[in-house]
């Protein structure tokens, strides 16, 4: 076993290294080469070629991704912007929320339940670093057709991991999307999202600041879980001795995740850490440099002090190890033996690794010898950007040009068989046999969770002050108009947080793609950017952060492109919400928003195999004013219940409505052909009490929202122009599909 | 009257039940695990959870926790004890209630708004309520499926210990759907469901949860 040093490095400089075969270009190893004045060890190339990887540098979008920051509207809101491990917000009374998306999707396809597992995993500890107690978590899932042999051998696993590891970290899971579409076949979606508060002068950065402070890693023991490519080094570096090939999918231990985090919490109360990071992708690697990058830039790491769960593991191997359950603190020497003492008051492993120095290199030590000597910042940082050639794919004129043809609904038989059908189709089923593997009440915070609107949670019992979160996307208007798509997912993610009442206030995203390196997914990701960025700063929303997972596809085949759309917002009294449903007759419902023959794109549509057309074209400044008319009538107390339109239109709207407590409505509307079923953005259902009519008329003249009677509620059916539907009969179409398919 | 809520690493409904009891009109007092001290409580909760992981079996490691040993003297002396969930599944393991809370039935996590129809009121936990009330509060496990053997089950039909059962289909297997059992003398109580998720219909489906915790302040009281 020869071990690869700095001076070993110094003194043969042709020796062949396996770049490639670790994912770096011949151009990156000659940039490397030159930052270094030699060539890296095996240890420092292992840590550029994960730092510099599309997932931990950017380094396709960042070009893209840069107009977040270009185009982002002037606000006090927003106390730790992109960057961070994940941006903070201030929702008033001295509090602080993060939140923030992440992609778990390859390794959920190679190993269904401990990919998403630690996908939750790794977004809550980016949630606890910067501070803040983690308070709920969501998940939006993306999976090939329902009946596909695959999706019956991921979605089940899917489910139990995010549930596994969420219900043991004592989160409620508040809220999420299962959708489902060819293209994601041999590629599902596994999106989670984390919510957490924090007094504001509790924030945590990554910065190692301070020569002399220690370098503490606690948490589980490292392993070789996660290495994945990196294998590659270790059997060109060594012999056949040991094992040669490493799982590259991490598993999971939710258990030690809980303890470290209340062991955090505590530590983080008393003000014990001058910087954190936790440990994700990239491992060490990764924590190390961007602490180091993000104070003065020298730290020295004895890396033979890492706790092992495998004696054999190679010093590269350590570095890259993807184990879960760790973090890395800069510690104070006055505060260390105090952190020690909450660690064994926890049983949480902890061990001092190293110390910052006032130099400006990032060196770590095996058993005395170096063998990493870098400036911490060219691997964190200052990997390399690529400004990819994009170009609008041929399909979008070709699909834009076609005429959708499905069937319309207009005699009573008709529309009864389309709602029926709507209400049973996988994507628009009720998903409880999801949602009921994920605990929602634990905390006892939960305002509300799935099948709400958006998902609510109360953050102070005093004065009754919460946030609510919602995530949206719609790869099928995506897919015919990326721009469009974007800025139609930003305005349903603030309406599905308005029709509760409360308000918009920040946005975080979760872009998913296929590969950066066809051009025609390039132009799609730049014009969902440009999109998205343009949404942004018309809706007065900044960015707090987010991700890009790209290379997915199978194949040729890309997925539709699909950029989650994760919106928060704040009520100031959590009480006062405006409920998704109606608990009893006599109501009126009407219509707020105007109605188009918004087929392209629909769910009715892609029911019948349709997926041309023309995506509907934002109207932001209605949506604001839709908004605006929602927290209104929160405040002022008009609405008994409001619920958004959106995939599966009026039908799929009603249905929800009318299953949640069993109380029927009837239905009139004008042309029901294009009504029951087109999906025109910026429309919501509202239920108010007779009496309070004027006062609604007057607020959606004030909004200038166009308003309409749909009819009043009652009774055991759902009546559409006559058309009656007993919701026994709804309820089981609506209810069977998810039992049926997965069991 | 002060009711100690106990914290195992890994424990999650530790401050809920804190609040519930709080709502009710005690003062709830934290008890850590690892202490031996029991902080001179009237009463003690073990919630919901997943203690030491569920490694092993669930309960199975908490129930040599230092503070067991204290709490398990007191409960054989009379203090009033509610195992919820995993603290259901601890008082199993401690011998303090007979049976075991197996894998639910359709081997999944099950979080649901359960119907119950309370079936003994005359324990240290459920005087709040009337004999064959029905009450909705939240189910929420992977392994709340109670077993014991026949002659256990006809002791416990017959002396009326059967605190709580499912009303309508079977959640997760249960024998003869038993949600939540007491011990001979009633101050013991294990019970799957979630009375704390239950105290308001802000945060809960109702706030038929609090019974419990009101009915252990009459008994300090008492």
């Amino acid at each position: 076993m020869a071990l690869d040093t700095v001076s070993i490095a110094q003194n043969n400089p042709d020796t062949s290294q396996p770049f490639a075969e670790l994912g770096l270009k011949p151009d990156e190893y000659a940039r490397i080469k030159e930052i270094l004045g030699r060539r890296p060890t095996s240890s420092e190339l292992a840590m550029y070629s994960v730092m510099w990887s599309e997932h931990c540098s950017y380094k396709s979008s960042k070009v893209h991704l840069k107009q977040f920051g270009e185009k982002a509207v002037k606000t006090d809101a927003l106390l730790v912007g992109i960057g961070e491990n994940a941006g903070v917000v201030d929702v008033g009374q001295g509090y602080a929320v993060t939140f923030k998306i992440e992609s778990h999707n390859h390794p959920s396809f190679v190993e269904p339940y401990q990919g998403a597992a630690t996908g939750v995993g790794g977004i809550v500890r980016d949630i606890l670093t910067m501070g803040a107690r983690p308070i709920a978590v969501m998940d939006p899932l993306r999976f090939g057709p329902a009946d596909a042999a695959d999706t019956r051998r991921v979605l089940p696993g899917i489910i139990a991991g995010v549930g596994g590891y969420g219900n043991c970290l004592g989160l409620p899971n508040i809220g999420g999307e299962v959708v489902f579409d060819e293209t994601y076949i041999g590629n599902p979606l596994v999106n989670a999202l984390c919510v957490g508060v924090m007094k504001h002068s509790d924030i945590k950065l990554a910065k190692a600041a301070g020569a002399g402070n220690l370098v503490v890693l606690y948490g589980a023991k490292t392993g070789g879980d996660g290495i994945g490519g990196v294998s590659v080094l270790a059997s060109e570096t060594f012999e056949s001795s040991g094992p040669a090939k490493r799982p590259a999918v991490q598993v999971g231990d939710p258990f030690v995740e809980k303890v470290l985090i209340e062991c955090s919490l505590e530590i983080f109360a008393e003000d014990l850490v001058v910087g954190i990071q936790d440990l994700g992708g990239a491992g060490l690697s990764c924590a190390t440099s961007e602490l180091a990058s993000g104070g003065s830039g020298g730290m020295k790491v004895e890396l033979d002090r890492v706790p092992l769960r495998d004696a054999t593991l190679s010093p590269e191997e350590i570095l890259m190890s993807e184990s879960q359950e760790r973090m890395c603190a800069i510690v104070e020497p006055k505060n260390i033996a105090r952190f020690l003492e909450i660690c064994k008051k926890w049983d949480v492993t902890v061990t001092v690794i190293g110390e910052v120095t006032d130099g400006e290199r990032l060196e770590i030590t095996w058993h005395g010898d170096l063998i990493v000597d870098v400036p911490p910042r060219t691997v964190a940082h200052d990997g390399p950007v690529y400004n990819r050639p994009l170009a609008k794919p041929e399909y979008v004129d070709r699909v834009n040009a076609e005429t959708v043809s499905v069937p319309r609904p207009k005699t009573a038989d008709e529309i009864k068989a389309t709602v029926l059908k709507l209400a049973a189709t996988p994507n628009l089923a009720d998903k409880s046999w999801v949602t009921s593997q994920y605990d929602r009440y634990v905390q006892g915070n939960t305002i509300q969770s799935q099948p709400d609107d958006s998902g609510m949670v109360r953050i102070d019992e005093k004065t009754h002050l919460g946030v609510a979160v919602a995530t949206d996307a719609n790869a099928n208007w995506s897919y015919l108009n990326p721009y469009e798509g974007a800025k139609l997912a930003l305005a349903e993610a603030a309406r599905n947080i308005a029709t509760a009442g409360a308000k918009p206030l920040a946005v975080t995203n979760c872009l998913n793609f296929g590969s950066p390196e066809d051009p025609g997914v390039m132009w799609q990701f730049a014009e969902s950017v440009r999109g998205l960025a343009d949404g942004c700063l018309e809706m007065g929303l900044p960015v707090t952060g987010g991700n890009v997972s790209f290379y997915n596809q199978t194949g040729a085949v890309a997925i539709l492109p699909t950029p989650v759309i994760g919106v928060l917002g704040v009520i100031d009294d959590v009480r006062t919400r405006t409920p998704m449903s109606f608990d009893r007759a006599g109501l009126d419902l009407y219509l707020l928003g105007e109605t188009a023959d918004d087929i392209a794109g629909s769910e009715w549509a892609y029911m019948h195999g349709q997926r041309g057309g023309s995506a509907p074209v934002a109207d932001l400044q209605r949506e604001m004013r839709l908004i605006e008319l929602l927290v209104a009538g929160r405040t002022s107390k008009i609405f008994t219940a409001a619920h958004d339109l959106s995939q599966g239109g009026l039908s799929a709207s009603l249905t929800e409505m009318v299953l949640r407590y069993h109380v029927g409505a009837d239905i009139k509307v004008e042309n029901v052909e294009i009504a029951l079923i087109s999906e025109t953005p910026g429309r919501v259902i509202v239920a108010i009490e007779p009496v309070v009519k004027e006062q609604l008329l007057a607020l959606a003249k004030k909004h200038e929202i166009v308003i309409t009677r749909l009819g009043t509620t009652g009774g055991q059916d759902l009546v559409i122009n006559g058309a009656i539907i007993p919701l026994e009969e709804l309820r089981k179409a609506h209810s069977e599909t998810f039992p049926k398919l997965f069991g | 009257m002060k009711v100690g809520v106990v914290t195992f690493p890994g424990t999650l409904d530790d401050r809920d039940a804190a609040r519930a009891a709080t709502n009710a009109g005690t003062t709830s007092i934290s008890l850590w695990h690892g202490d031996a001290d029991l902080k001179g409580v009237d009463a003690v909760i073990l919630p919901g959870g997943f203690s030491y992981g569920d490694y092993l079996r669930c309960g199975a490691i908490s129930r040599f926790a230092p503070v067991m040993e204290k709490i398990i003297d007191a409960a054989n002396g009379g203090m009033p004890v509610l195992g919820i969930c995993n603290g259901f599944q601890v008082l199993c393991e401690a011998h303090l209630l007979p049976g075991a809370l197996t894998r639910n039935h359709e081997l999944h996590f099950l979080c649901r708004d359960q119907k119950l129809e309370i079936t003994n009121n005359k324990t240290s936990w459920t005087t709040s309520f009337s004999m064959g009330q029905e009450v909705v509060i939240p189910l929420k496990n992977g392994e709340g499926s109670f077993q014991c053997d026949d002659a256990t089950l006809a002791t416990l039909e017959g002396e009326g210990r059967v605190i709580a059962r499912y009303v309508g289909e079977n959640p997760n297997g249960s024998r003869n759907k038993i949600a939540g059992i007491t011990n001979e003398r009633g101050n013991v109580v294990g019970l799957m469901p979630h009375p704390e998720h239950a105290i308001d219909t802000l945060t809960g489906p109702t706030a038929d949860g609090l019974g419990f915790f009101t009915s252990v302040l009459k008994a300090l009281v008492k």
